[in-house]
């Protein structure tokens, strides 16, 4: 049998339930790339090998008894999970030292869906601090290395995800999506990473960074697997209320009939050229033409307001986190510093609290301090949400024009470690092309359109589309990623170096 | 926009329950003045006559059914608490002595 972590989620879904290999065979194989290469890698924070073998082993019962009819599509896959959804009884930290050593008494809905799905969960994956950055630099407990270039950032918030996937230790991953924390490590991974509707994937049991900014989704190697998974996870919760509880849109339908005959496509005007690294452009313009040699029609859309979002959002994010991160004061759970029967409640918390976050969770939280001071509300906070007012319009009228907005997922491909870690404003940047759909609650996907000619690098393309349409994510996806797979002859990670 | 000062920056601290060293203020005094110059830029489309919108999903009043569900034990809720007394959360002394 070919190498077990090579294959796809749905052809390793088959295996299991065919019977060619038990999900503990394959879970096992997974244990050990994980064991080969994560030493190099680190994209994981914790790997829970003995829960990972019981949860394939109850896979195998189930079909020795039952037959593969009882078997649900995803049973017996692996996934690596990001470190932000809560998981009973397993070190659940956010990346964060103020969590370290906490063991979570519930699973998040996302986590107890996957568990009810067969899908066995190999471990939690590493991630800047409450996902804040576009590196993993910022995890408390140092960076992942991207698997193309180990010198270099796997993007983040969600790096560990994407580079598991990446790396082959886990053909599925769950990441976040605040302000592209799935699209930009997809993109400089060479992975496919989906942003769903916001409340399409419930957030209960995902610790908030921003609220009204926040949803999970899928990482994969390809998109049939991401629509495969995201079929699993997503759908109503009564435990989140703002999950949305309408159908979940046929997403592996789409992912099995990529087709872009006829639909309208919008090139968004002011997410290329300027800041766009030449070969970032060169992959995304050779990757619009082949959308247009598919039977696509490609015309250019202007959203006036983009070029604001960026600002609107560092205003609004840190303004939630700097509320949601409140609950982190070493009272009821988690670390709890200087508390030596003298101090007040107050000094044991700021000792905590210092000690327990990183530069830029403190970062944010004074940020958002301000922002949302008496004084300064109406003209930062404010205003902020007035711009998200006219993104939110801006795709509107988009939507009116086209099916489906394509654009660069990051402005580069992946940049060194350390080289931005010092200037938070040119770590902000890299999520420029994919906050709009945050702000507006849209869903996008970023998939791999090639390597960049000045450094052989990733470069992904960004799909949106309107709300509760994730299906035609998956629908151009499919078409382009088959169209080039024809063109290339073999998958993109099939370039990548071996580790 | 106003210059932010280190008294200012210091009583956002204090604001945030961050306990930060003299050194760590001054830095973040300096970086916050960059971002927020730059953020600042919002207030340029942001006119009167906009509505602001604060999520992106109309919702209003989402309700469940008012049925007992399974909720956490004790034991269970008390399990990551970094001090326990009498199946309660043990926090440090939360008014002054003299009080």
């Amino acid at each position: 049998m070919t190498d077990l972590t090579r294959m796809t989620a749905a052809r390793l879904a088959d295996v299991v339930a065919g019977g060619q290999a038990s999900a503990v065979e394959v879970t096992q194989a997974h244990l050990d790339r994980i064991t080969a290469v994560d030493h190099d890698v680190h994209a994981f924070l914790h790997v829970d090998t003995d829960g990972a073998l019981a949860a394939a082993a109850a896979v195998d019962t189930a079909r020795a008894r039952d037959g593969r009819s009882g078997l649900g599509p995803l049973a017996g896959v692996p996934l690596a999970l990001k470190d932000v959804l809560a998981m009973e009884g397993v070190p659940t930290t956010c990346g964060s030292r103020i969590l370290e050593g906490w063991l979570p008494a519930y699973d998040a809905t996302v986590t107890r869906r996957l568990k009810d799905a067969g899908v066995v969960i190999l471990g939690k994956t590493n991630m800047d601090e409450f996902a804040m950055g576009s590196s993993t630099e910022h995890s408390a407990f140092g960076p992942t290395h991207n698997p193309w270039d180990l010198s270099r950032i796997p993007g983040g918030s969600g790096g560990g995800s994407a580079a598991a996937v990446a790396a082959f230790e886990a053909p599925l991953a769950i990441g976040t999506d605040t302000g592209g924390s799935i699209r930009q490590p997809a993109a400089v991974t060479g992975t496919v990473g989906i942003k769903p509707t916001y409340g399409g994937v419930s957030r209960y049991g995902l610790v908030a960074l921003a609220s009204s900014l926040d949803q999970a989704g899928p990482c994969a190697r390809n998109v049939l697997d991401a629509a495969l998974l995201h079929a699993v996870i997503a759908g109503h919760d009564p435990l989140d209320s703002t999950s949305i509880d309408r159908p979940v849109p046929a997403v592996v339908e789409a992912a099995r009939h990529g087709d872009v005959r006829g639909m309208r496509v919008g090139v968004v005007r002011e997410l290329t050229g300027d800041g766009y690294q030449p070969g970032v452009q060169q992959r995304f313009d050779e990757a619009v033409v082949l959308l247009q040699e598919l039977g696509a029609q490609v015309v250019e859309v202007s959203c006036p307001h983009f070029p604001y979002a960026l600002a609107a959002y560092y205003l609004i994010l840190p303004s939630e986190c700097s509320s949601n991160l409140a609950k982190f004061d070493g009272m009821r759970f988690g670390l709890r510093v200087g508390d030596d029967g003298t101090r007040s409640v107050e000094e044991v918390m700021g000792r905590t609290r210092a000690s327990g976050f990183g530069e830029e969770a403190i970062r944010r939280i004074m940020l958002g301090t301000y922002a949302l001071s008496a004084g300064y509300y109406d003209a930062f906070y404010g205003s902020a949400q007035k711009v998200r007012t006219l993104v939110t319009g801006d795709f509107a009228a988009a939507f009116e024009q086209v099916d489906v907005l394509v654009s660069p997922t990051a402005p580069t491909t992946a940049f060194k470690l350390g080289e931005k870690l010092d200037d938070p404003l040119a770590m902000y940047l890299n999520d420029v092309a994919t906050i709009p759909a945050n702000l507006a609650g849209t869903p996008g996907l970023s998939l791999p359109v090639g390597l960049a000619p000045e450094d052989g690098l990733p470069v992904g393309l960004q799909v949106m589309a309107p709300v509760l349409a994730d299906d035609r994510l998956y629908r151009v996806g499919a078409a382009l990623e088959a169209a080039l797979l024809d063109r290339w002859g073999a998958p993109i990670l099939d370039g990548a170096p071996t580790l | 926009m106003p210059a932010i000062s280190p008294e200012q920056v210091a009583h956002l601290a204090a604001l945030a329950r961050l306990d930060l060293s003299e050194d760590h203020l001054g830095r973040l005094a300096a970086e916050l003045e960059i971002i927020i110059a730059s953020v600042a830029t919002v207030s340029q489309v942001a006119t009167e006559d906009i509505a602001p919108t604060s999520h992106p999903l109309p919702l209003t009043n989402v309700f469940r059914l008012d049925v007992v569900g399974g909720s956490l034990t004790v034991e269970q809720a008390l399990m990551a608490a970094p001090a326990v007394e009498s199946d309660r959360f043990r926090v440090p002394r939360i008014l002054d002595e003299e009080s």
